[in-house]
Order: structure tokens, then C-alpha cells, then sequence
């Protein structure tokens, strides 16, 4: 790890101004901290959001939607119980993440902004376009099993890892920045960005913003009753999404009202499935119908490398994930959240 | 406070003690902070990247990863090590557990394993399922796999410590166990 200055900032405005070229924010630094120990990443300078007072409430607000502050944990979030009812696929996604240590330390912010875990990018003896622009990417050729099957290009294969993003994205979250330039909103779903040829570019923060908070509209708890999040991993628990996927539907009698469906693990973004949404809407529920739909969510994939198997799995996922949710949201998250192999 | 050539000041309340010491690099993580400066080598260094649990601490009361935290930005918390735990030569109701049900073979991971149970009896999620146990103790590697014992001893932890009639110190009754 190299040596950095340590600021620790008071307040937002504080935080901001102290923020300058080459210095990078710390909220619990489980992704940081991790990265910089591998010298994946230098910062000169570390702002430590961590006391910024206000940044930690979890709010309801007049329209009846959601605020959640940049420094909420994910662990209170998730097992906070008016937000775990109201939306049910965030809390499951969160509970599938990391480990209990981890989500006990890792805030709202720092999760939608955690690195990848593209293997090649922590490896510093690898090309990776991501870490050294114009350096090439090693990924391409190499293990592929967990890059991206949708959005990628020939200069960046990798895939955001976060759980939290994929329901946020599937239910319109919206992103609250202060920065240099003052306040402004992103929604969750345009906040990362595709690599195209600017891999190094990974959202569309501008130096210096700090994400204050991450709101959720009321229009999201109507899929209450009907949310899901699966997560295929190599392992039970404890693992990164292979592919993920954050449903939502709602019903009028016997039909589909409307479905919201996000994938994870398959782009460099949360992965929003607009035009399996709209072959759902309206429509009477049937295994024939989700498999078309997952049909639709995958349109234009395609291997980054040996890793086909991948397109096939998320359609897989994407109607199981409607079949679950079609069947209810339980009453309580399963013992393994999120799990193929749970109930 | 943030100055190279002062160091960094910072007060620790670990384990009931108010521990003060001066970092000389804001890069020393708690987990090196309690090891190197305060010699409490309970808590075990595995991977240092937050993927093993040894280094499982409770931090205000909350169980973390201390090798992915920095020492200089938790001045002020109270910190719960393995030290800690025991009352004198009575062992924690998790301890007497992990005794009770050989949930252990080298012992490496065990304080992790034994801190990160006592998190998880304390946040309440897990009750007596043992699949909620599993999951909730995953974040915590054992190579030597003693899982099924793990499991056994936090469940039967889980009991004692919410059974009205727990002997002193938590220690099971011998039919009990
Ligand atoms: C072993 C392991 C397993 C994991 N498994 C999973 C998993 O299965 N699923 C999953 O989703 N995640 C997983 N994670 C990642 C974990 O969720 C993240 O490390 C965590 O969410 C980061 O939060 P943090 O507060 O510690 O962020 P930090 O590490 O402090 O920050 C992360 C990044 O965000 C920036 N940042 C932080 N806050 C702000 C802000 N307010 N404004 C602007 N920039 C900011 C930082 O500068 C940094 O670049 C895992 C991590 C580990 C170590
Ligand atoms: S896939 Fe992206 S992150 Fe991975 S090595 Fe290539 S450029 Fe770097
Ligand atoms: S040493 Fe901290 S998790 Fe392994
Ligand atoms: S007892 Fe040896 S690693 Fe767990």
C-alpha cells in the first residue's frame, strides 16, 4: 500500500473541498482498502467520509418513496423492517452479498461504487485498460467465466459486481451527488458506464462528487408482493454473482400488470431488461411467456470469450426468478438468500 | 492530526480499556494496530483481504473484518477482541461451546470463528436454524472443516445464552449439551 494523506472531513462541503486530483473518498474501505493493499490503486490522498454526520438515515420521504444515505450499512439496511417489506428484491440482494462482516461495514455508496472483480485487474502484472488506459486488456483470451456476455468491447470485458445495483437498477433508483458543480441526480440505471473505447471511465461522476444518497420511488413498492433476487455463484454463499437477477411484477386479475427485471453479473453495469418489461406487461403469466422474455432480456449477447455458458444460465435465471416471483415474495428471506438451492 | 511528521493519535476502548497510541502512517489497519502496537494476537491475521474471517473483531458491538478497516478512522470506537470475552477463567457462553462441541482442530480460525458467532447470536437473525447459522457464519473460512462442530456449538450457544436457566458463566449442564 503507498503512503497517502489521511483528511477526515467534517461535513459534505468539507469533504468536497478537500477532495483534489488523485485523492479518492473512504467510507469503510472494504473495496478500497482491499485495492490498494494489491496497489491496484494509489490514491495520494484519502477523505474519510466516514463521520460526515446526516449521511446515515434510512428516510421515507412526502411522495412515499425511499432515501437512503451514502453511509447506511448495507446490514441495517437490509434488516431494517419497513424497508425490507417495502422492497423486498433490494433487501434479498444485499443479504446475498459479501459476508455478515462485510455487510456490517460496507455503506450504501461504496457498494454502488465498488471496483470490478475482473481477475486481470487485480493482477498488476496484467495489461488491463481499466488500470493503465491504452495498456490492452489480458481478460480477452484468459478465464472469462466471470465477464460480461452484454454491453462489452473489444477494449474491457468486465462485469460490476454489486448485488445492490441490479434490484436499484430494476426499480428506477436514482443517485443524489454533491461535487464541485453542486447537487445533481443520475438514475442508477445511466450511473455506470459501458466501457466502449474509455474503460478507465467507470461512471458518470465528474472528479471530486460524492454520492450523498440513493432514493427509490413509491411506484417501486407496488412489486412488493411479487420481488425476487437470485444469484447463480460457484459456491452456496459467499461468492460473487456468476448472474444475477432482481424481478418485480405486478398483477391485475389473472394478468400481468407490469414487471421489472435487471440482470447482474453479465455487463459492466446492472443490466435493465426494458424490452422483456414491455413483452410481460399486459400478458397472462406462463412458463411459454417468461421463457420469451428471457429471450428478450438476453437480445445481443454475446461471448466476450469462453464464457457462452453464461447467456444460457441468465436465461435460465431470468425465468426462474419470474416464476418465483409470480409465486410471491415470502414472508421471510430465505435462510440462504437469494439461492437457487433455497426455498 | 493528519500530519506526517506528528503521527496520528488515536484512542481505542478495547475491551473495556481505553488504549491510546500514536500511528506513525495513517496505513495501519486494525487488525495490525491490535496485533503489532497493543499485542493482542487473538485476532488472527488469514488473508488480511476480507475473505477469510480470522481477523473477526466486534467494532461497537458489531462484528467486522479488522484488516479492512484503517486504525486512524475508528478513533474513538470500542472495540470486543477474543481477549475479551472471558470473564476471568470463565469462558463465554460461545467459548464453552466451541470447547463442547470440538468445533475446532488447529484453532486458527477459531477466534474469527468464535467473534463473528458472537455477532451473529447478537443480531438475532439466525435463531436456532441451523441453515441460517450456516449462512450466517459463512464469512468465516476453516480449512481444517470444522464446520459441522461450529455449527452445533453456535446453535448450542444460541440456546444457553436464551435459556432461562444458564449456569454462571454460561457453561452448559452436562445433559444439557
Ligand atoms: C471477500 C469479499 C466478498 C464480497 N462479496 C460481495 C458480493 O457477493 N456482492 C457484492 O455486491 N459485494 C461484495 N463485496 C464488495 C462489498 O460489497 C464492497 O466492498 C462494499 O460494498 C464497499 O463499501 P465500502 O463502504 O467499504 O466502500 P469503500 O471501500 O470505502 O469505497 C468503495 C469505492 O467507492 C468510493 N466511495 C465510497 N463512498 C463514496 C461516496 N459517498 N461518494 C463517492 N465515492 C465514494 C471510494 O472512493 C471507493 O472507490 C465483497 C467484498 C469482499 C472483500
Ligand atoms: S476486462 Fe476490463 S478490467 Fe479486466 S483486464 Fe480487461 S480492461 Fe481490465
Ligand atoms: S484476515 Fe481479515 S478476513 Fe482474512
Ligand atoms: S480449526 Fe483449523 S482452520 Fe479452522
Amino acid at each position: 500500500m503507498n503512503r497517502f494523506d489521511y483528511i477526515r472531513a467534517g461535513s459534505v462541503a468539507e469533504a468536497v473541498a478537500a477532495h483534489a486530483a488523485g485523492a479518492a473518498y473512504l467510507a469503510s474501505g472494504t473495496n478500497l482498502l482491499d485495492l490498494m493493499k494489491g496497489d491496484v490503486t494509489r490514491p495520494e490522498r484519502l477523505v474519510d467520509i466516514s463521520r460526515i454526520f446526516g449521511l446515515d438515515a434510512i428516510e421515507t420521504l412526502p411522495d412515499g418513496g425511499t432515501r437512503i444515505g451514502a453511509l447506511v450499512r448495507n446490514a441495517t439496511l437490509a434488516h431494517d423492517p419497513a424497508f425490507a417489506k417495502a422492497y423486498p428484491a433490494v433487501a434479498e440482494a444485499l443479504l446475498s452479498g459479501a459476508s455478515a462482516q462485510l455487510r456490517n461495514a460496507a455503506t450504501t455508496a461504496g457498494n454502488i461504487l465498488q471496483r470490478t472483480r475482473c481477475q486481470y485487474f487485480y493482477d498488476t502484472a496484467s495489461a488491463c485498460n481499466k488500470r493503465q488506459p491504452g495498456a490492452g486488456c489480458d481478460a480477452i483470451g484468459g478465464v472469462t467465466r466471470t465477464h460480461a456476455v452484454l454491453g462489452w468491447s473489444e477494449h474491457c470485458i468486465a462485469t460490476h459486481p454489486s448485488d445492490f445495483c441490479v434490484p436499484l437498477a430494476g426499480f428506477d433508483a436514482v443517485v443524489e451527488i454533491e461535487g464541485p458543480a453542486g447537487r445533481r441526480e443520475i438514475p442508477l440505471e445511466s450511473f455506470h458506464r459501458l466501457p466502449g473505447d474509455a474503460p478507465e471511465r467507470e461512471t458518470e461522476l465528474a472528479p471530486g462528487d460524492l454520492v450523498v444518497a440513493v432514493r427509490l420511488p413509491p411506484e417501486a413498492k407496488a412489486f412488493a408482493a411479487h420481488s425476487r433476487y437470485l444469484k447463480v455463484r460457484e459456491r452456496t454463499s459467499y461468492a460473487f454473482a456468476l448472474v444475477s437477477a432482481a424481478v418485480g411484477l405486478t398483477f391485475a386479475g389473472d394478468r400481468i400488470g407490469q414487471a421489472r427485471i435487471a440482470l447482474g453479473g453479465v455487463a459492466l453495469k446492472p443490466w435493465r431488461a426494458r424490452a422483456a418489461e414491455a413483452l410481460l406487461a399486459g400478458a397472462i403469466p406462463s412458463p411459454e411467456l417468461f421463457a420469451r422474455a428471457a429471450d428478450a432480456a438476453l437480445q445481443g449477447a454475446s461471448p466476450s470469450g469462453d464464457n457462452a455458458a453464461k447467456i444460457d444460465l441468465a436465461r435460465r435465471i431470468v425465468v426462474r426468478a419470474l416464476t418465483l416471483a409470480q409465486a410471491g415474495t415470502p414472508a421471510r428471506i430465505p435462510a440462504l438468500p437469494a439461492s437457487p438451492f433455497g426455498a | 492530526m493528519n500530519s506526517p511528521d506528528t503521527g496520528f493519535p488515536i484512542t481505542l476502548t478495547v475491551n473495556g480499556v481505553p488504549r491510546s497510541l500514536v500511528l506513525e502512517d495513517a496505513r495501519v489497519t486494525l487488525l495490525d494496530a491490535l496485533r503489532e502496537r497493543l499485542d493482542l494476537t487473538g485476532s488472527k491475521k488469514g488473508c488480511d483481504r476480507g475473505q477469510c474471517g480470522a481477523c473477526t473483531i466486534l467494532l461497537d458491538g458489531v462484528r467486522i473484518n479488522a484488516c479492512l478497516a484503517l486504525a486512524v478512522s475508528h478513533d474513538g470506537a470500542s472495540i470486543t477482541t477474543i481477549e475479551g470475552l472471558a470473564d476471568g477463567d470463565v469462558l463465554h457462553p460461545v467459548q464453552a461451546a466451541f470447547v463442547d462441541h470440538d468445533a475446532y482442530q488447529c484453532g486458527f480460525c477459531t477466534p474469527g470463528q468464535i467473534m463473528s458467532a458472537v455477532g451473529l447470536i447478537r443480531e438475532g437473525q439466525a435463531g436456532d436454524d441451523p441453515e441460517r447459522v450456516r449462512e450466517g457464519m459463512s464469512g468465516n473460512l476453516c480449512r481444517c472443516g470444522a464446520y459441522a462442530g461450529i455449527t452445533e456449538a453456535v446453535l448450542a450457544a444460541h440456546a444457553a445464552m436464551n435459556a432461562p436457566d444458564v449456569l454462571p458463566g454460561g457453561h452448559l449442564s452436562e445433559d444439557a449439551a
